[in-house]
């Protein structure tokens, strides 16, 4: 199947210029969850703009559905829906009025059934007669998610959709998410949350200064850059680590009453018989043992200060 | 074409108008009030009549216009200038909508309260002077052209301003003193000579020249003219609005 959304040496540069995106390449699979990850100004936001249509490319292609967003744009953006990172919202017409609206801007017979099973599943049924301006900051972040999936979109791009929001308005999107997947929605979502990414993306890519640095599939990244950390929690605290335990990568911890021990999955050998030997011969006594993968966020903060190397 | 955008647009900026239905209605009304009070009964009185028609009555066409023009010019700019200033804009650029089908659904919506207005004026002005419409279908037809170009002229500043004072200035500095020099309330035969050659090139002067022959058959330039200057200032100002959208200036990025 080709790619549903195709970028290819898409460049965007200012008048002051200064280049917000520098020959990005990128194919997105139908039905994949792709998480952008990247500091703030490093192009996530002018690259989904870009694709949707709000701003202009000055060089390279983009194709969404196998149209050209700016050639053949009306059918390119046909199959998009939109969650921009800033609240942006008609303040003084009620929610309901909000959502079939943008149904009316994509043409869409209208739907009724559709916009209220939406509207439940946003929890913001009750509030369909609210004005917007009524409600709160976490309500009005429900109303552009809404409106974005009012037309029923091949593609959802959600821009930041968790920043700023609560537990309960999280739980909610990542169902909808889900059930959107299920659906066969592909949904590209530009994230500081980098658990969120882990948890939920099929795909990983991490942007720097407007170039794509990687695309990966989340459990290979994890794999190849993942390194992992086993904790182990003493019965009595150590007040320095013993001469037989001293080794690369085991460090005392909590004042000494855990010890922590990075390895590497890959390596030939662990060191995790050898050192859980030596801490037996050493009279230790474990009380609890456990491992974790370092976190994405620690692979994308090295690869971003490799690049700025 | 995408329909739906249009009606979409078209029916969201009209219940704006019908939220504030009272403010929209009353004003218009009140201000005709006052106006026919000042210069049709109190200053009125002591005038001749105007090209053989009553002062009072006289004004009607100019009072109208001078409404119609203000207000389709303001409810268009700020139709457009609202989704810029509080950030909606983006659904209008990422939805499958043409420039024509925004252009439709903005302009229709503020032609429309522009001729509402127009109506309630004309209405009113029943209420303080007799009179009657000689040509009523020309009066209509010059009426909607009228709220149509100048609803164009209006999304054009809406898009241009930067800021609500830009919105306010184009209003201010140009429209109200070319409608009020554009022979609202006297005839362009009663200025010196000089200032009825100035006067010619007061697009506003056709209009309202126009518009009162359709209703008392008397024009101070001929009605062919009139119908010819209002269509080239349509034409000029869908051009520039084409020419925004190719360009996307001050729209997108």
């Amino acid at each position: 199947m080709p790619p549903i959304v195709s970028v290819r040496d898409l460049t965007k540069s200012y008048a002051g210029g200064f280049t917000a995106l520098d020959h990005v390449s990128l194919e997105i699979e139908q039905g994949e969850i792709i998480a952008l990850l990247g500091p703030n100004g490093a192009g996530k936001t002018t690259l989904i703009s870009t694709i949707c249509g709000i701003t202009m490319p000055s060089g390279g292609t983009v194709e969404v559905g196998g149209h050209d967003v700016v050639r053949d744009w009306r059918k390119a953006r046909d199959l998009i829906g939109l969650v921009p990172q800033e609240i942006a919202l008609e303040p003084f017409s009620t929610v309901w009025n909000n959502v079939r609206f943008t149904r009316g801007l994509f043409d869409r017979k209208r739907d009724d059934a559709h916009l209220e099973r939406l509207l439940r599943d946003l929890s913001l049924w009750e509030k369909r007669d609210a004005k917007v301006m009524e409600l709160s900051g976490g309500m009005k972040r429900r109303v552009l998610i809404a409106k974005a999936l009012s037309h029923e979109p091949k593609i959802l791009f959600l821009d930041e959709p968790t920043a700023g929001v609560d537990v309960e308005l999280r739980k909610d999107m990542w169902r909808v998410v889900e059930r959107l997947r299920e659906e066969g929605v592909t949904i590209i979502l530009t994230t500081h949350y980098i658990e969120e990414a882990e948890a939920i993306a099929d795909r990983i890519g991490v942007i720097s200064k407007g170039r794509i640095m990687l695309v990966e599939r989340t459990e290979d990244l994890m794999a190849r850059l993942g390194r992992k950390e086993l904790r182990i929690e003493l019965a009595e605290p150590v007040a320095e680590l013993p001469q037989s335990l001293r080794r690369e990568g085991l460090l005392r911890a909590e004042d000494g009453t855990a010890l922590i021990y990075t390895y590497d999955t890959h390596a030939e050998r662990t060191g995790i018989t050898a050192l859980l030997a030596d801490i037996q011969a050493a009279g230790l006594q474990l009380t609890d043992l456990s491992t974790s993968n370092s976190s994405l966020e620690e692979i994308f903060v090295g690869l971003v200060k490799e690049d700025a190397a | 074409m995408n329909l739906g955008a249009v009606t979409a647009i078209y029916k969201a900026e009209m219940a704006r108008f019908f939220r504030t239905l009272l403010q929209s209605f009353i004003s218009p009304v009140i201000s005709t009030s006052l106006y026919f009070v000042v210069f049709g009964s109190a200053i009125g009185s002591r005038m001749d009549r105007v090209e053989g028609v009553e002062y009072a009555a006289f004004i009607i066409p100019g009072l109208i216009m001078l409404s119609v023009m203000t207000q389709a010019t303001s409810n268009a700019s700020f139709a457009i200038y609202f989704p810029k200033f509080i950030g909606t804009i983006y659904e209008y650029l990422s939805a499958p909508i043409s420039f024509l089908e925004v252009t439709l659904g903005f302009v229709g919506a503020a032609a429309t309260k522009a001729l509402f207005i127009g109506l309630v004026i004309l209405a009113t002005s029943f209420l303080f002077v007799d009179f009657t419409i000689l040509h009523p279908v020309s009066m209509l037809a010059f009426l909607i052209l009228t709220c149509i170009s100048f609803s164009l002229l209006g999304f054009i500043i809406g898009i241009w301003a930067r800021n609500f004072e830009q919105l306010q200035l184009i209003p201010l500095l140009v429209i109200t003193p070319l409608v009020f020099l554009g022979g609202s309330f006297y005839s362009i035969s009663m200025l010196p000579p000089a200032w009825q050659v100035v006067t010619r090139f007061n697009p506003v002067v056709y209009l309202i020249s126009g518009f009162r022959w359709s209703f008392f058959g008397q024009a101070d330039v001929s009605i062919g003219v009139s119908l010819a200057a209002i269509g080239l200032f349509t034409a000029i100002c869908l051009g520039i609005i084409w020419l925004i959208f190719r360009t996307g200036w001050r729209i997108r990025s």
